[in-house]
């Protein structure tokens, strides 16, 4: 069949799924029952016309403009639409503490990594108080030690709700972006997660010794414990993702190194999803509850401990009633 | 043999999937262009909420941290793999497959960007799409996805030439899809370029007019009159 035959034959097919394509992709044109029914044939058709004039030669132009359709319809027709309520729900009670379980060995080695340097730190400073200075600058431990020096109370019982506002924003971005280079650097060979695992644990143990040994202990402490179960166990998940990440590149066993980031990739977004989720209840709790001093220690330390409760029982408990396991792709 | 970063990629339906990866200069287009947008974005947030005090700082804190982190991940998933510097340009994100790009695999490359950007300006991305033939960085490497051009829409050829020819029997068919191309790409040479190249054929097509002859063989061809 000559070319000018075969376009006069089957352009209205074409022409129909262009249009129809056209719609789709705007969104907000209304496509009818019928013509979505119609959708699929025509778009195998167009499949079958672009292959025929490629086999019989014809001008390239018809070749292109028929693959651009065959480009256009396939990302249309497969395009993913998921009950994103459920499976948000879903994903927070099952799928997420059975994804942490399932990757726990660097789960435990990223919390190895935040809190023995803190740990190691935190007495060191106790028993020689000036090894704060190998970590932080005399400036920066002097803002510490004002922030939660009792006799300011700057955090204060008087602090007005737009703060709250301005710090609640401060703690998402500051927070989750601090996580998500934990996260991504750990494509480096887990090096660039342990390195921020390291650092966090070093500021925090540092900071916590030198404001111990100033005395201010209920101040800096009734601070941290609220909003800590969620902040730092969400720092550790993102760096347990980080640490997936470059082990896989290191070892990637009978993959090939592309391959076994692939796979790693798909399971450890997914963890990261779960630390923006508990990253944004850590800064609101770190915004509006950490702050409010009008509670006396007693009080905090309660809700503080009650919340790590929460935490770990979530992440040990959560989604173990159905047998089934969790999915290991997205 | 073609020598040009084109793959095809076969689909459920038997068909071949004809995708160009875009290269390194425009999808650094791109970026600027992207880049350009939410700094303007980013100001105009802080200098509107700004004047709402503390509250509204804490609202142009969290918008630009969307900004900066989400902006690509919105465009890619929701507007068909094209943010607005690649859609000026006609590039787009699509999965490995040739499915539209899906969230985790958005949000993966767009989190990477902080290895792709280290030590400076993207150093890493550039070097890792250099080293391969799909011009993927780390973060398309990682997250299975893959940057290509939206087919142009090709116009509808027009040879300027009336009356056929017959194409001589003894030409294979590589041959006459050369003759093709010719009088299709005619358009954007000059006629000096036209009549230089046709005069290649001079020997075999024994004519005066060798332009004329191959566009009314090409006219045959493809059954026009």
């Amino acid at each position: 069949m000559k070319q000018g035959q075969f376009e006069a034959l089957y352009q209205r097919d074409w022409q129909a799924l262009a249009t129809l394509i056209e719609q789709l992709e705007a969104r907000k044109g209304s496509v009818s029952a019928e013509q979505l029914a119609a959708f699929a044939p025509l778009y195998r058709q167009v499949c079958h016309f672009h292959a025929l004039a490629k086999e019989r030669q014809y001008s390239s132009y018809l070749v292109d403009r028929l693959g651009d359709l065959v480009i256009r319809g396939h990302q249309q027709l497969y395009r993913r639409k998921q009950p994103l309520v459920h499976q948000f729900l879903r994903f927070i009670v099952t799928d997420f503490p059975r994804l942490v379980r399932q990757e726990q060995g660097y789960f435990w080695l990223a919390t190895a990594l935040l809190y023995a340097p803190a740990l190691l730190l935190f007495l060191a400073v106790l028993w020689q108080p000036d090894l704060v200075y190998t970590i932080m600058a005399p400036e920066q431990v002097d803002k510490f030690e004002e922030m939660y020096n009792p006799a300011n109370r700057t955090l204060g019982s008087a602090r007005e709700s737009s703060t709250n506002w301005q710090m609640f924003g401060f703690y998402i971005s500051n927070n989750i972006g601090v996580s998500f280079r934990t996260f991504a650097s750990g494509l480096l060979y887990g090096v660039g997660s342990i390195f921020f695992l390291v650092f966090n644990g070093l500021l925090f143990g540092g900071v916590a010794g030198h404001l111990t040994n100033a005395g201010y202990t209920e101040t800096f402490f009734t601070f941290v414990i609220g909003h800590g179960s969620f902040e730092l166990t969400a720092i550790v998940i993102s760096g347990a993702a980080g640490l997936k990440l470059g082990y896989n590149l290191l070892n990637p066993g009978n993959r090939t190194r592309v391959e076994a980031l692939l796979q790693a990739g798909r399971v450890a977004i997914r963890l990261v999803y779960g630390v923006i989720i508990m990253l944004v209840i850590a800064a609101f709790i770190e915004a509006f509850w950490s702050s409010n001093n009008i509670l006396v220690a007693w009080q905090k330390y309660f809700v503080g401990a009650v919340l790590w409760g929460v935490v770990i029982a979530y992440l040990c408990l959560s989604g173990r009633q159905d047998g089934r396991k969790p999915p290991h792709e997205s | 043999m073609i020598l040009d970063t084109r793959l095809s990629l076969e689909t459920p339906e038997g068909a071949a999937l004809p995708l160009a990866p875009a290269g390194l200069g425009v999808r650094i287009m791109a970026f600027l262009i992207d880049m350009l947008i939410k700094s303007v974005a980013i100001i105009i947030v802080f200098t509107l909420l700004g004047i709402f005090g503390g509250m509204g700082m804490g609202i142009a804190l969290i918008l630009t941290f969307l900004l900066e982190w989400f902006y690509p991940v919105y465009f890619e998933v929701w507007h068909q793999g094209r943010t607005p510097g690649k859609k000026n340009l006609n590039i787009r994100v699509i999965n490995d497959d040739g499915t539209p790009v899906t969230f985790g695999a958005s949000l993966l490359r767009n989190l990477l960007r902080v290895v792709d950007f280290l030590p400076l300006v993207y150093l890493t991305g550039i070097i890792t799409s250099l080293f391969n033939a799909r011009f993927k960085r780390l973060g398309d490497l990682v997250a299975g996805t893959l940057v290509v051009y939206d087919a142009d829409p090709t116009p509808d050829p027009d040879f300027d030439i009336k009356g056929r020819q017959p194409v001589p029997t003894d030409f294979t068919t590589d041959e006459q899809r050369a003759l093709l191309a010719f009088a299709e790409r005619s358009k954007r040479l000059s006629p000096e370029r036209q009549s230089e190249l046709a005069g290649i054929l001079l020997p075999v097509l024994k004519t005066d007019e060798p332009v004329i002859t191959i566009k009314q063989m090409a006219n045959s061809m493809v059954g026009r009159q």
